[in-house]
């Protein structure tokens, strides 16, 4: 300054780049900004789709038909009688109220085309009605029964698409059939119990949920309890007791590395040892919760120690100066402390778990099971295989049902985090 | 109190004095220098009853020695201080009464460091029965994230000092009233102690200290986070305890030692230089370094 007039003063300096530093600092914002925008517009997106797509699949077309219970045509004379109740033929009487609405329908293809619009599966209805009220035998009365799945497809879809009819696979005759039952206000929609409570079936109208949902509840239950104490476990005893030497080197960088592997690769490590060494039966919930708790690990047992080691160590050293043993100090404070942050990890782990697909499908939880599963050792499928096998149906009503089963995990996945936020907001604590 | 109360204003006209420049810029190469000078201890490091004896103390960090050969004694119901500039070594000797240096891994510690009876670096000895003789107070108050009542509980509980809830319950108001901490508190036992000021946390520290009935207290600066009327406090309250307890206290506060201190220990580079009567330490040191620091020539 003293030597030269033309130069500038610091604050002169300053003032100049001011401007720029402030551009700067708006365009960082901006890109902060745009990526959260970008995010949740993909979000947007998906959400659009799988809810445009599957919020029809919980609601269900039914039909309703004149029912007469005939003895004669059902060939069963005692309905209390279990074995004549579970041979009677009430697809007979299902046909005959048919038949007898539409008498124009004859020959062997249009009464085939016309039994076709009731789900094969209305006669368990019809069993369970008779087996609970006995006296209907003889009766006639009307029921509400489920509509055949393409059937289920016209009528859901029939008015949208620009006015044009669309009439999906039913033929022009099933078509005039379907609009006279609604004209005769025959045909309801209904909220669709059935998607959550039943398992897997090859008929999309009887094909539910809670067959893949238990599953993977089972296969969860399994995975928590084993990978969380094991993790905290070996957490630990890496960030307490271990000494440092090359074998904890080795067990650490060996636990990093396996937080990268493919989980297919867990997938053929269970199939070798759960199924092939200790001769476990397949698709079972257990074995797949073993092989999850293979992959959740090493996800668990990183972001514990890293939890561990944000304990701050003014709190060791005030339990071990009071007198503390090194358990103690573990037990009463570290473990506490690092709850909150052990939790979160855990959480991750299991949302990664819930939400895999590869290893199950090397242990046979692939397979297509109708009987909801109710303990570990049952045969079950997963929600994400479900989806997976749902995606690969020809049956256009599978559409629907894919996009609400990924709803249904959507939802399971949604309030397990907010388990663990809970969680965590009650354990954390300031210090 | 009163009685050191000249050494200080003496100090604190010392310091003035020798606060110029000059000296200043000399201070590091002087300290430097100044480790040769450091020969036997001088002045009078061991005590008639003692409570606890230092021989040839050595500390090492790996291949570095932190701590040469200290002998010291601190005699019961007395206030020993450590001064010293820093990295003098002050901490790891106070750490090394309890044992607190085990967790750090590469510390080794040579000598002889007897409780009475107790040799505390016996291989056999356990840290636990230590730890509850021997009780230190950190530089940073450190209350556990629990409550006050929990905080003061802690140590009894762990001991299992105590059977009955309402023998807590006394324990707990004891502690904290020798802390003086329990008027300030009695009405939110069950707040967490986390949420108090810096003074009273670091009172609730003694309180959880004491409330073990320890016969040391190891005190490691535990004024250097606190504001002067909080210091006061703590100061007071040592005097206090010393009645009961014997205590070390680690400070960089010359006047702290001045005032709460019966003998003060001149820590230089690792080894100890001089023992002597808090109030000749001040007055008229014996050892040269020790000189040159309470004037302030370095530190």
């Amino acid at each position: 300054m003293t030597n030269s007039n033309q130069a500038l003063s610091t604050a002169e300096k300053v003032n100049q780049s001011l401007q720029k530093r402030y551009r700067a600092e708006k365009r960082f914002k901006a890109y902060g900004i745009g990526a959260i925008a970008f995010g949740l517009l993909c979000l947007v997106v998906l959400f659009t789709d799988i809810i445009s797509k599957g919020h029809s699949a919980f609601f269900q077309t039914y039909v309703k038909l004149e029912i007469t219970f005939d003895p004669v045509e059902m060939g069963l004379d005692d309905p209390s009688d279990t074995k004549q109740l579970a041979m009677a033929d009430f697809d007979s009487i299902i046909r005959n109220a048919l038949k007898e609405q539409f008498p124009e329908a004859s020959g062997r293809r249009d009464r085939r085309a016309l039994y076709a619009i009731v789900s094969n599966g209305a006669s368990f209805t019809l069993r369970e009605q008779l087996k609970d009220d006995p006296a209907l035998l003889n009766q006639t009365v009307s029921v509400w029964m489920l509509a055949d799945d393409d059937i289920d497809t016209y009528v859901k879809n029939r008015e949208d698409a620009d006015g044009e009819t669309f009439a999906g696979r039913i033929s022009e005759k099933q078509m005039g059939w379907v609009n006279t039952l609604i004209e005769n206000n025959q045909i309801e929609s209904r909220f669709n119990t059935t998607f959550f409570s039943s398992g897997d079936s090859r008929e999309p109208e009887q094909a539910g949920i809670l067959g893949a949902l238990m599953g993977s509840l089972l296969t969860l239950f399994v995975t928590i309890l084993l990978s969380f104490p094991i993790g905290v476990a070996a957490a630990v005893y890496l960030e307490e007791y271990a000494p440092q030497n090359k074998f904890t080197d080795f067990i650490e960088v060996n636990i990093n590395n396996l937080a990268a592997v493919p989980s297919i690769i867990f997938g053929l490590l269970g199939l070798a040892i759960f199924i092939g060494f200790f001769e476990m039966q397949r698709s079972l919930p257990l074995v797949g919760g073993l092989v999850l708790t293979l992959m959740t690990l090493p996800t668990i047992i990183i972001s514990s120690r890293a939890a561990i080691k944000a304990v701050p160590p003014s709190v060791r050293d005030a339990a071990l100066g009071l007198g503390a043993s090194k358990m103690q100090m573990v037990l009463h404070h570290v473990i506490p402390l690092a709850m909150p942050g052990m939790l979160t990890g855990a959480i991750i782990g299991f949302a990664q778990a819930l939400g895999e697909t590869a290893p199950l499908l090397m242990i046979g939880m692939v397979a297509f099971v109708v009987d909801i599963p109710g303990a570990i050792t049952d045969p079950s499928t997963a929600l994400p295989v479900q989806i997976f096998l749902w995606s690969d149906s020809p049956e256009r009503a599978f559409v629907e049902r894919t996009s609400a089963a990924i709803m249904v995990l959507l939802a399971v996945l949604i309030s397990m985090n907010t388990l663990a936020i809970w969680l965590r907001r009650r354990l954390e604590r300031r210090w | 109190m009163q009685a050191v109360n000249t050494p200080i204003q003496k100090n604190e006209k010392l310091n003035a004095n020798t606060n110029g420049t000059d000296q200043k810029k000399t201070s590091t190469d002087e300290m430097n220098n100044s480790a040769a000078k450091v020969g036997k201890t001088v002045g009078k490091p061991f005590a008639t009853n003692p409570k606890m004896t230092m021989r040839n103390v050595d500390v090492f960090y790996g291949d570095k020695q932190a701590i040469h050969d200290v002998s010291l004694d601190i005699g019961k119901n007395e206030v020993v201080a450590m001064i010293g500039p820093s990295g003098c070594g002050k901490s790891t000797f106070l750490r090394c009464l309890n044992r607190m240096n085990d967790t750090i891994e590469i510390c080794q510690v040579k000598g002889e460091i007897k409780l009475e009876e107790m040799d505390v670096y016996h291989p056999k000895q356990d840290v636990v029965p230590l730890r509850a003789r021997v009780g230190i107070v950190f530089q940073k108050p450190n209350p556990f994230p629990k409550s006050i009542y929990d905080n003061v509980a802690y140590g009894p509980r762990i001991h299992g000092l105590v059977e009955r809830k309402t023998d807590l319950d006394e324990i707990v108001e004891k502690s904290l009233r020798r802390a003086s901490l329990w008027e300030e508190v009695k009405d939110r036992l069950h707040a967490p102690g986390t949420g108090l000021s810096g003074g009273q946390q670091q009172r609730l520290c003694i309180a959880r200290t004491i409330a073990v009935s320890p016969e040391v207290i190891l005190m490691d600066e535990p004024c250097s986070a606190l504001d002067p009327i909080a210091t006061a406090k703590i100061e007071e309250l040592i005097t206090e305890l010393s009645e009961k307890f014997t205590i070390a206290i680690v400070t960089h506060s010359m006047q702290q030692a001045a005032r709460v201190s019966h003998r003060t220990a001149y820590f230089h580079m690792g080894k100890l230089v001089e023992v002597n009567d808090t109030k000749r330490v001040f007055t008229n040191p014996e050892h040269e370094l020790t000189e040159a620091y309470i004037t302030g020539r370095f530190g």
